[in-house]
């Protein structure tokens, strides 16, 4: 295999010149997806049997859980990476992606507790799914404090690094919490082997939602990343031209 | 068009409370997310140029090593 692609990538210069038109599709399909999403799932999916309009909510509440989650296994895979391979850029992404996962996390957890109220009849109850989740969100609050709290860039991005990876096993406990304990909470609805046990004009709008949720987070994650590149490489003489270029120097 | 009227889409059903809360929850978590790596840009770009900046200063500077200055004391 060839692993040229892996080092250009790691190089915050490439990096750098790669994502100035790519940022943009990024922007550009979030904004496709998340507006057709959201006039689907609000105005023309149907009402849920059971749960009436309520059941709108899922439309943000699903996307959001299933892309906080994603964001840590993201952080943790690319926390080992920066590890192993000393690569700089794998821990800009860890620190740049923490506060765009503590947000969704957060939306995960004021949507469910909101849903909760009309479809439970409480806003929150310490069940297993609901907790674990609250427990992703403190571990996102915790390697965002603790970056902050040292000093030395590279003991920073190294113990927020390791702080990733022990957290990591938050995840399969969020995953199958609706398996191993009796809760509240239903089952997965969207699972890679099997379709949704839902009616396809109510989940296909779920999915574009799903899509539009990624695609932002690629959209945010690349513009802070981007800032956290020039700040790094403020000495290098391609960041003084690119601040020529934007006639900021 | 799910709904008949503009009425019955915003009340939904009676859920309208909590379909409004979750969706406006979105709306203030998505502008924090795209305020936040622009205030950042904007303040990263003011300090790389101010870097740039002095270390364009600092080579203009005259070399007092090199050169004496007018009046220095040349005569001791």
């Amino acid at each position: 295999m060839n692993w040229t692609w892996f080092h250009k990538w790691g190089s915050p210069k490439w990096f750098f010149q790669k994502t100035e038109s790519l940022i943009y599709w990024f922007g550009f399909l979030a904004l496709i997806f998340l507006v057709v999403g959201l006039v689907w799932g609000l105005a023309f999916a149907p009402e849920d049997f059971k749960q009436g309009n309520s059941f709108r909510i899922f439309y943000i509440h699903v996307p959001s859980a299933i892309l906080a989650q994603s964001i840590f296994l993201a952080m943790a895979i690319s926390a080992a990476v920066g590890l192993i391979w000393r690569m700089k850029l794998a821990h800009v992404f860890v620190e740049t992606a923490a506060p765009i996962g503590a947000s969704i996390t957060l939306l995960a957890l004021l949507t469910g507790a909101i849903w909760g109220k009309p479809t439970w009849g409480t806003w929150w109850v310490w069940d297993a799914r609901l907790t674990s989740t609250l427990i992703q969100f403190f571990l996102y609050l915790g390697i965002i404090s603790l970056h902050q709290s040292i000093e030395n860039r590279d003991t920073a991005s190294k113990a927020t690094a390791i702080a990733c990876l022990v957290g990591v096993v938050n995840l399969p406990i969020i995953k199958f919490s609706v398996n191993w304990w009796n809760t509240l909470h239903q089952p997965a609805t969207f699972t890679l082997t099997e379709s949704p046990a839902m009616a396809t004009e109510m989940w296909v709008p779920g999915l574009i939602m799903v899509l539009g949720f990624y695609m932002l987070f690629a959209y945010l994650v690349t513009l802070r990343m981007r800032s956290e590149i020039l700040e790094r490489e403020k000495g290098s003489a391609w960041v003084k031209a690119y601040l020529e270029k934007l006639n900021v120097l | 068009m799910y709904f008949d009227s503009f009425a019955e889409f915003i009340a939904m059903g009676g859920h309208g409370l909590y379909v409004w809360m979750a969706y406006a929850a979105f709306l203030i978590i998505l502008c924090w997310n795209l305020m936040a790596p622009k205030l950042r840009r904007r303040q990263v770009l003011e300090t790389v140029a101010r870097h740039w900046r002095r270390q364009e200063l600092n080579s203009t500077k005259p070399n007092l090593e090199a050169e004496p200055l007018p009046f220095s004391d040349q005569d001791s």
